[in-house]
């Protein structure tokens, strides 16, 4: 190539490269959604419950932890969704992990750490189950994993009645105090800050001089490292570029060398496992276990990624879009409480949220994908 | 026998009950240019699939440097250093350009469970290696769904000259491009093939495929005509074979004779 020739080479490169905005650069990214919807909701509430006590210590600890609880799964749901799975089976899972923490600890005296540990390997195995399946058959995952909601849940309501004779498992509470691993689930973080706080008369305190709003639940840190943890994965490793290329086209990644079944069962495994951290965190904190434990729960894991910027189709999402698309859900259901709504309207708005998004993501990826 | 780079020796392979291939043998030496030429459905995708790793042959043996090879999966083929252009390109049109080079086989940075996609040195990779088959990138993080065809084309060949260490394989990868820039991608197969690498070419273009290639193979209906040496071969005898030149012939006399129907 000639030196003339490529000196307009250079020259038609600046001509056809417009200069774009970062503006423009932020309306591109799936999260873009979830983060304005946050933004409305915060200021909706703050007009509507703003002198409620909602945006208090504890209020506000409490809407946090509600959807710290909802991100933790929908975090995992939303790796798989990206890798172009569902798993349906998730609200399952949390009931089952539950009872494999409780049955073992209570009935069969195993030390809580390895009755925890137990619930995670069940989980390995569940999400090993459910990849190898969808894997191996190439049946849709929602066909799959509707039939692992099944079983699991009927599996958890059948043993569980057949040990205890009961479909609870009570009496974990007092197993946790020195338990070497429950902490990392159910303890408070900050504890001093919140007391100090108190003291100087900024958060409201009980009677007996005690902040009303203890610390920091541990699921509020689960939620904001998972967030951070599977944003890194998905942004800067070579298994998260997998994760994209597997559910963007599965034949032609597989084709460049891409691992796509290891990579779908591994997120199988994921979404198994996050559902196993909820329980844990569940059952620490109620001390007790139950059969019916994250119904629905799978639901409302895919609302929150679909919210957050995912597509059904896969292929395109974000971590941090699921995480603020459970902020939503967790906010709306604890500040419906504090308007005049009747909370029955909740699912309505979880509905018409939903149908928003999609519709908003849609116009998304077309903006992102074709010949502008 | 051992200057073969690529042997098939007796390939079949079949899709249930249709015969794909049946009993072809092909062999491709270094710097060799082997163009696979046949009509729609032959078998020429399913022939280079089965040495990219996509399907396993049913019957008979490749052989890649004197070896028979068994692949499990394209990662194994991969990893040999074939690299292919496939015929539906292996992109993925919701990831950047970079993403979609790299593929698979990310560069890394950093140590141990930290390392992490080194995404400078992948776009600048990537927009060197599509400049110099004369694509210019823009912004390597565009999304490879808002590219032209051709530029597609061109990324998806640019990626497998860059990773194809010994054999590349293109499957129409000039289906898209218009005449300079076939002839520039062209130009850079002849480099790839002239620097030692055995390269399969499967084109329906016979001005694509008569100035490039050394050696000639034609599929019909999944079964193998035969080899045939350029030297052994004009322009004119190869269009007649490449199921058309006839028929070209018979469609001109066809659609003048439309014309002038429509004309009375
Ligand atoms: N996965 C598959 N399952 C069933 N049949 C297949 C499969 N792949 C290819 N075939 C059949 O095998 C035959 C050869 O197909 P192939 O794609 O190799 O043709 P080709 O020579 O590449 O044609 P073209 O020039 O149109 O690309 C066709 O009849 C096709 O229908
Ligand atoms: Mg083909």
């Amino acid at each position: 190539m000639s030196v003339k020739s490529k000196s307009i080479q250079k020259k038609s490169k600046d001509e056809r490269l417009r200069k774009v905005s970062n503006l423009k650069v932020l309306l591109n990214r799936p999260e873009l959604g979830a983060l304005g919807g946050s933004v409305l909701v915060f200021i909706f509430f703050g007009i509507v419950a703003g002198d409620t006590g909602m945006f208090s210590a504890y209020g506000t600890i409490n809407f946090l932890e509600v959807s710290a609880n909802l991100g933790i799964i929908a975090i995992a749901a939303a790796l798989l969704m990206i890798g172009g799975e569902f798993d349906l089976s998730v609200g399952s899972m949390i009931g089952f992990a539950g009872i494999c923490i409780a049955i073992p600890a209570i009935y069969w005296g195993w030390p809580l750490w390895s009755s925890i540990l137990f619930a995670f390997s069940m989980a390995v195995l569940v999400g090993y189950a459910n990849g190898i399946l969808v894997v191996r058959t190439g049946l849709p995952s929602f066909i799959v994993t509707l039939a692992m909601l099944f079983i699991l849940r009927g599996a958890t309501l059948a043993l569980t009645r057949l040990i205890t004779g009961r479909t609870q498992v009570p009496g974990l509470r007092v197993l946790i105090e020195n338990d070497p691993i429950a902490w990392i689930f159910s303890a408070d973080a900050f504890k001093g800050v919140f007391t100090w706080l108190g003291s100087l008369g900024l958060i409201a305190l009980r009677q007996d001089g005690t902040p009303l709003a203890t610390g920091i639940p541990a699921s509020v840190l689960w939620w904001v490292g998972m967030t951070i943890f599977a944003t890194w994965l998905l942004m800067k490793t070579r298994y998260g570029n997998w994760i994209f290329a597997s559910g963007g086209d599965k034949l032609g990644a597989r084709n460049v060398g891409v691992p796509v079944g290891r990579v779908k069962i591994s997120l199988f495994i994921g979404t198994a496992v996050a559902a196993t951290i909820y329980a844990c965190v569940q059952v620490l904190d109620a001390g007790s276990a139950d059969t019916m434990r994250g119904f629905l729960k799978e639901l409302e894991a895919i609302v929150a990624a679909v919210v957050g910027g995912c597509l059904l189709t896969g292929g395109y999402g974000s971590a941090i879009g699921a995480a603020f698309g459970a902020l939503i859900f967790g906010t709306v259901s604890m500040g419906i409480y504090y308007t005049d709504v009747d909370t029955d309207w909740f699912k309505v708005f979880l509905g018409a949220m939903m149908l928003i998004a999609v519709i908003f993501n849609n116009f998304i990826r077309r903006r992102v994908t074709e010949n502008k | 026998m051992s200057n073969n780079l690529v042997e098939f020796n007796n390939i079949s392979k079949f899709f249930g009950s249709v015969i794909a291939l049946k009993d072809v043998t092909m062999h491709i030496k270094k710097g060799q240019i082997m163009c696979l030429l046949g009509d729609n459905g032959a078998g020429k995708s399913t022939l280079i699939k089965t040495l990219s790793g996509v399907h396993k042959p049913d019957e008979g043996e490749i052989i890649v440097d004197g070896k028979q090879t068994v692949f499990d999966s394209p990662r194994d083929a991969l990893d040999l250093g074939i690299a292919t252009v496939y015929q539906d390109l292996a992109l993925v049109s919701l990831m950047s350009v970079t993403r979609n080079f790299f593929m698979g086989r990310e560069p890394m940075k950093g140590f141990g469970p930290f390392k992490t996609f080194d995404v400078n040195k992948a776009n600048s990779i990537a927009s060197e290696r599509m400049g110099q088959i004369g694509i210019d990138v823009r912004d390597p993080s565009q999304a490879v769904g808002t590219m032209s065809g051709g530029e597609r084309q061109c990324l998806a060949i640019s990626r497998a000259i860059y990773f194809g260490a010994k054999v590349l394989i293109l499957d129409e990868p000039t289906s898209a491009l218009g005449v300079h820039q076939a002839s520039v991608v062209l130009k850079y197969i002849v480099k790839a093939a002239a620097s030692g690498l055995g390269v399969i070419l499967i084109t329906h273009n016979v001005h694509h495929a008569y100035p490039v290639g050394n050696s000639f193979t034609i599929l019909n209906r999944g079964k193998s005509m035969g080899t045939f040496d350029k030297k052994d071969l004009s322009r004119e005898k190869l269009l007649g074979m490449m199921a058309g030149g006839e028929e070209l012939d018979k469609l001109e006399v066809e659609l003048k004779e439309i014309d002038r129907t429509n004309k009375n």
